[in-house]
């Protein structure tokens, strides 16, 4: 992959930050150019996201494309993110038995794959198990 | 809108086709539709062909120009379309607008893959270009990844079982068998489904459609010319297509295709038809998981009751309402481009009684259900015999 590619996405990828339109109050993860819901009326603006929220649904990946065949078996999910959005990530440190749906979940910056020996490393939000209630952490 | 009817429709062995090429392939299903209908060449006005990616399969792109050309059919105007799996249902639906404006009068609409020129690898990663780049493939989602966690979601709502879903394989499997143009030809058991290798939990080997070489063709005229060529023609009564977000993380809900619901409402509402009056259907199964939603989001059960109907054998080609009598994706394999003409080509064969040992009985009207991707794109057209 060429570096332009991966280095325009960063600002969002590395810091989770998503779109928020001020006329509908909506949150959108991945960002978004235009509201759906508004469209013309809409006003997007920058919003950065917690990274706290729950699994709807997982999946334990055995076959892989090339880039992820040294990680295999990973699970992976979609993530409903407490301001509403949804993302896709893997679910990382943790046995895939432990996943489970309604699983609370906070994002983390992991790496995600590497283009080769000489390539770039790609960087990115994956998922980590809350395995406590957030209330009980100091 | 003119009315159109399909005239003639013919179709590739799907498989392994290692010894013909993506060229020899398209003329192979064009030529055995032009002499379905008994039609001279020089009748047809324009040419539509799905074909969801010759760049990355064969390397190939400009496509409609080499079509034109090695059929014989230049200057005649050849556009391709690509919307991933749907490429081919929405090659028909440009035709049956082209032919239903008054544009052309006989067009063509076709769909192609040629898959197996690249190793397995190399098909899969094709495959998962469908995806969003950024935001799924990126962090490692595979085409089956997407449909499982549709599956495990569909299973935490409804209950519906793993069991359930390798039904629809063994069934798709079993239909295939009687279709001389399927991939596969083996009866396959829900134990064997169940511990066939792991691909994407909850989906096993045995519940994804495979890696197929195939092309379908079927040419569309006006209704009232149709008679020239057939004896029954089969009118196409009712279509629609709809869009959802590319990303399935980006929906409102995992467990029913937007896509699918706004197309099928377009394609009844067209039809003046509702889905108890469907005789049979041909409907998108690229995993088990996809046929159960489907028929769930094309009204011929309630929702997450998918499971359970098939089950039930409602879907079986004795049943109250088949699906995939010609062994769908999964059995009669799933040549991206070429889906949803084969579907056409089934439905075709149905409603004229010529299907041979999988026909369906008293078949009148038949449905076509063709989605791109993990249902950004859904087309849904509805067929009717002309007698």
């Amino acid at each position: 992959m060429h570096v332009p590619r991966f280095w325009r996405e960063i600002p969002n990828r590395y810091n989770l930050i998503g779109t928020k339109c001020n006329h509908c109050n909506k949150v959108f993860f991945p960002p978004r150019a235009i509201c759906p819901n508004c469209r013309r009326v809409g006003n997007l603006e920058p919003c950065k996201l917690e990274g706290k929220g729950k699994v709807l649904s997982f999946t334990v990946v055995h076959v892989a494309p090339q880039d992820f065949k040294d990680q295999v078996p990973y699970v992976l999910a979609i993530i409903e993110l407490k301001e509403g959005p949804k993302l896709m990530a893997q679910v990382t440190d943790c046995d895939p038995d432990e996943v489970e749906i309604g699983a609370e979940v906070e994002i983390t910056f992991r790496r995600i794959k590497e283009d080769s020996e000489e390539g770039i490393i790609h960087y990115g939000p994956k998922a980590k198990l809350l395995r406590s209630k957030p209330s009980e952490q100091t | 809108m003119r009315r159109v009817a399909l005239v003639g429709v013919g179709q590739t062995k799907f498989g392994e086709l290692w010894d013909t090429s993506f060229r020899q392939m398209i003329i192979e299903a064009g030529t055995r539709a032009i002499e379905d209908a008994g039609m001279e060449g020089e009748k047809i006005g324009a040419m539509y062909v799905g074909n969801m990616s010759a760049g990355q399969f064969i390397h190939q792109e400009h496509i409609a120009s080499l079509i034109a050309d090695h059929s014989g059919l230049a200057p005649i105007p050849c556009t391709r379309i690509e919307a991933a799996c749907a490429s081919g249902g929405l090659a028909l639906r440009e035709a049956m607008i082209a032919v239903g404006s008054g544009i052309h009068d006989i067009v063509v609409a076709a769909g192609i893959e040629k898959m197996t020129d690249v190793i397995a690898e190399q098909s899969l990663e094709a495959l998962a270009t469908v995806s969003d780049q950024e935001w799924e493939a990126f962090v490692g989602a595979t085409f089956p990844a997407l449909f499982a966690l549709m599956a495990r979601r569909h299973m935490h709502e409804f209950g519906t079982t793993e069991e359930q879903m390798a039904l629809v394989a063994v069934k798709n499997h079993h239909n295939a068998r009687l279709n001389a143009y399927a991939q596969h030809h083996i009866e396959i058991t829900v134990d064997q489904v169940l511990q066939s290798p792991p691909i994407c939990s909850p989906l096993k080997m045995l519940e994804c459609a495979s890696i197929t070489d195939g092309a379908a063709c079927v040419i569309l005229a006006p209704l009232e010319e149709a008679r020239k060529y057939t004896d029954t023609p089969i009118e196409i009564v009712g279509a629609g297509q709809a869009s959802d977000t590319i990303a399935l993380h980006d929906r409102q809900s995992l467990v029913n295709l937007r896509s699918t619901r706004e197309a099928a409402k377009a394609a009844y509402q067209m039809a003046g038809l509702r889905p108890e009056d469907v005789d049979l259907a041909e409907v998108q199964d690229s995993t088990t998981i996809s046929e159960i939603i489907a028929i769930e989001d094309l009204g011929f059960c309630k929702k997450g009751e998918g499971g359970k109907v098939t089950e039930d054998g409602m879907t079986a080609i004795d049943g109250a309402l088949p699906i995939n009598p010609s062994g769908g994706l999964k059995g009669k394999g799933h040549p991206i481009g070429a889906t949803g003409i084969s579907q056409a080509v089934e439905i075709a064969l149905q409603l004229r009684g010529e299907a041979g040992k999988r026909q369906v009985k008293n078949a009148e009207i038949g449905l076509t259900h063709n989605i791109g991707g993990s249902g950004g794109t859904a087309v849904v057209h509805i067929f009717r015999r002309q007698d």
